[in-house]
C-alpha cells in the first residue's frame, strides 16, 4: 500500500502560508457569514430607522431639535453600538471556536512557532471587518442623509466632522474585533471572553458615570475604553474627552497591551 | 524516529509523565499501552510541543518538534478524535491545515479517497460520527506525508470493518520505512498490530519490550489435563516441585512439569487423557498484572473485575 501517490514537497511554515490557511478558516465558516450579515443588516436597517424617526420628529416639530446640523452627522451611524456586539463576537469567536472544539491543537501543531496564528488571525479578521464596514459605514451615512434631506436637514461628507466619523465607525469596529479575538486568545472560552469584551465596552461606561461623580473619577472615565474609543465617533464630544484621535489611540493602546498579552501566553501556555 | 529522555510533566503537584524514556523506531509500529490517565495523552501532546515538559526532552527526527521548518512533513499526529472546529466541512479542515506548509489541493483530494471519506467531504465535520472523525484525523496526520506518524487510540469509535482498515494502514505505513507510534488502551489490538511495546502506568515506564517477548512472558507454565482418571493420575503425578489442584469434576491444573512429560506420565501408566494444554494467561490479564499497581481510576474491587473482563 503507498499512501503517497502526489509528491508532497517539503514546504516551510511561512507568515504569509499561515495567513492564506487562516482565510480559508475564516470564510469557510457559516459563524462568520451570519455575524457579518447581522453587523450589516444591523447597521444600515437601524441607521434607516434612526434617521426616519430623527426626521420625522423634527417635522412634527417644524423646527431643528438641538443642533440638528450636528446630529444629522451621527444620527444614521449610532447603530455602530449594535454592530460592534456582532463584530466583537466573531472577533472572539475565531480563536476561542478553535478551543472549544479541540481545532486548536491541529492548529498549533501544524504552526509550532504560534504566533504567526495569532498574527494571521488579527490581520486576516481586521482587513476583512475594516473593508466590509466601512463601505457599510458609507452607504449607511449617505443612506441616512437621503431620508433628512425630507426635512432639509442633511449633512454631507464634507460637513465639519463627517468623513472621520463615517470613516471611524469601520477602524472602531475593527478595533472591537481585534480586542475580542485578544480576550478570546487570553481566556479561550467563548462565554467568558464574550463577557469579558461586553463588560469592557458597555458595563465600563456605566460605572464611569458613577465615577464622574467624584472629583476624581472624572479623570478616569475619559480613558475607559469605550469612551476614549467613542471620542472618533461624536461631533459633541462630552466636557474632558480626549479629543477624537487621541481618545482612539487610547483605544488601540489598550487593545494592543490586550493582543500583547495574549501572544505571551499563547506562546507560554499549554495547548 | 521519537527520542524521549528523562521526560517529565506535572501539573501543579500531580505528576502526570515521570522520567520517561524512550525510543520509537523507524519501520515497525510501536505501541504505548497503559490504562487510562497513565500519561499517554500527555507524552504525546509533549512530543508534539503543545504540551511543554517540566524536564527532559523528546526529539523527533532529530529536533523538537516545533524546530522542524515543516512539521507536517515531519510528523502527522491524530491526537484525539475531532481535533476539527465542528462547523466546517472535512474538506475544508484539511484545506486550511494543508495550506500552512504550501501542500497543494491535489493531496487533500487524495488522502480523503485514502480514508474513504469521499462522500462526506463536503459535509460539516460536527456530523460526523467518531469513527467518520478518525478517518478525517488520520487523513490529516497523513497530508504533508511524513516520516513519524503519531496516533493516540486511533481505533476508537471505529467499526471492525475501520479496525482492520486502520491496523493494515498502520503496517503499511511502518513497511514504507515510516515510524509509527500508536497508543491504546487494549492490548489485544496492539498484539495485532505492534512489533515494540512501550508500556506506561500511571506516568512511569513499566516495559520497553518487543510483542514476542510480551506474550512469552504471559505464560504462567500451568499446564490444564482432563481425564476419566484425574484421581489416579494426581497420585502419579505427584512430586517435591509439582502441584496439583482439582477445579472440576475430571479436571486438574498442574504446575512444576510440561505438558510433554505429563502426556509421557499417562501413557506410560495407562492413564486416558481427553485433555492436554498449556494455560497462557490472555494478554490483556498479562498487561493487567503488569499494570495492576498502577491504574490510576479504580472501582473496588468486584466492579473492576467484571470492566476489566
Amino acid at each position: 500500500m503507498t499512501t503517497a501517490t502526489t509528491t508532497v514537497r517539503p514546504g516551510r511554515v511561512t507568515q504569509a502560508r499561515v495567513l492564506n490557511s487562516e482565510w480559508i478558516k475564516l470564510r469557510t465558516l457559516r459563524s462568520t457569514f451570519w455575524s457579518l450579515f447581522a453587523a450589516i443588516v444591523a447597521t444600515i436597517g437601524l441607521g434607516m430607522l434612526f434617521s426616519w424617526g430623527f426626521a420625522t420628529r423634527v417635522g412634527d416639530h417644524h423646527r431643528p431639535i438641538g443642533d440638528a446640523a450636528t446630529m444629522a452627522v451621527t444620527v444614521p451611524l449610532r447603530p455602530y453600538v449594535i454592530a460592534q456586539l456582532a463584530v466583537g463576537v466573531l472577533g472572539v469567536m475565531v480563536i476561542t471556536g478553535e478551543y472549544s472544539t479541540g481545532m486548536i491543537r491541529a492548529t498549533l501543531s501544524a504552526v509550532p512557532g504560534r504566533l504567526p496564528v495569532l498574527w494571521a488571525k488579527a490581520a486576516v479578521f481586521s482587513v476583512v471587518v475594516l473593508v466590509l464596514m466601512e463601505i457599510v459605514s458609507f452607504v449607511t451615512f449617505l443612506g441616512g442623509q437621503a431620508i433628512l434631506s425630507s426635512q432639509h436637514i442633511q449633512a454631507t461628507l464634507s460637513s465639519p466632522q463627517a468623513l472621520r466619523i463615517v470613516a471611524g465607525v469601520g477602524l472602531y469596529l475593527t478595533v472591537v474585533g481585534l480586542l475580542g479575538t485578544a480576550l478570546g486568545t487570553i481566556i479561550r472560552s467563548t462565554a467568558g471572553a464574550i463577557a469579558a469584551l461586553f463588560g469592557i465596552l458597555l458595563v465600563l461606561p456605566v460605572l464611569g458615570e458613577v465615577l464622574n461623580l467624584t472629583s476624581w473619577g472624572k479623570h478616569i472615565t475619559p480613558y475607559l475604553p469605550s469612551n476614549a474609543g467613542g471620542d472618533l465617533l461624536t461631533n459633541a464630544p462630552d466636557p474632558g474627552s480626549l479629543g477624537p484621535w487621541t481618545g482612539f489611540g487610547v483605544f488601540v493602546l489598550y487593545t494592543v497591551i490586550a493582543m500583547a498579552v495574549a501572544a505571551y501566553l499563547l506562546k507560554r501556555r499549554d495547548a | 524516529m521519537i527520542e524521549a529522555r528523562g521526560l517529565t510533566k506535572r501539573y501543579g503537584d500531580k505528576t502526570a509523565v515521570k522520567d520517561l524514556s524512550f525510543t520509537v523506531e523507524p519501520g515497525i509500529v510501536t505501541g504505548f499501552l497503559g490504562p487510562n490517565g497513565a500519561g499517554k495523552s500527555t507524552t504525546m501532546r509533549m512530543i508534539l510541543g503543545l504540551d511543554r515538559p517540566s524536564s527532559g526532552s523528546v526529539t523527533v527526527n532529530g529536533r523538537s518538534y516545533a524546530e522542524h521548518a515543516a512539521p507536517l512533513h515531519e510528523v502527522g499526529a491524530l491526537l484525539e478524535a475531532k481535533a476539527i472546529h465542528t462547523g466546517r466541512t472535512a474538506y475544508n479542515h484539511l484545506l486550511a491545515l494543508a495550506a500552512t506548509t504550501g501542500i497543494p489541493r491535489r493531496r487533500v483530494d487524495e488522502v480523503i479517497d485514502l480514508v474513504g471519506l469521499r462522500e462526506v467531504a463536503r459535509k460539516r465535520a460536527g456530523g460526523f460520527s467518531l469513527g467518520m472523525g478518525q478517518r478525517l484525523g488520520i487523513a490529516s496526520a497523513l497530508l504533508g506525508d511524513p516520516k513519524t506518524l503519531i496516533l493516540d487510540e486511533p481505533v476508537n469509535g471505529l467499526d471492525p470493518e475501520g479496525i482492520l482498515w486502520i491496523r493494515n494502514l498502520l503496517k503499511g505505513l511502518a513497511a514504507e520505512g515510516r515510524a509509527v507510534f500508536v497508543s491504546s488502551h487494549l492490548m489485544s489490538e496492539m498484539a495485532l498490530t505492534a512489533e515494540h511495546l512501550i508500556v506506561i502506568g500511571r506516568g512511569r515506564l513499566i516495559a520497553d519490550t518487543s510483542v514476542t517477548d510480551f506474550i512469552e512472558r504471559a505464560s504462567t507454565g500451568r499446564v490444564k489435563v482432563r481425564s476419566p482418571q484425574a484421581a489416579r493420575l494426581r497420585d502419579l503425578l505427584a512430586g517435591p516441585d509439582v502441584t496439583v489442584s482439582a477445579t472440576e469434576e475430571g479436571t486438574l491444573l498442574v504446575s512444576g512439569l510440561t505438558s510433554d512429560r505429563i502426556g509421557q506420565i499417562a501413557s506410560d501408566n495407562g492413564v486416558t487423557l481427553f485433555e492436554l494444554a498449556p494455560q497462557q494467561a490472555s494478554l490483556e490479564e498479562a498487561f493487567m498484572e503488569l499494570t495492576g499497581d498502577s491504574v490510576e481510576y479504580r472501582a473496588p474491587a468486584r466492579t473492576a473485575e467484571r470492566s476489566a473482563a
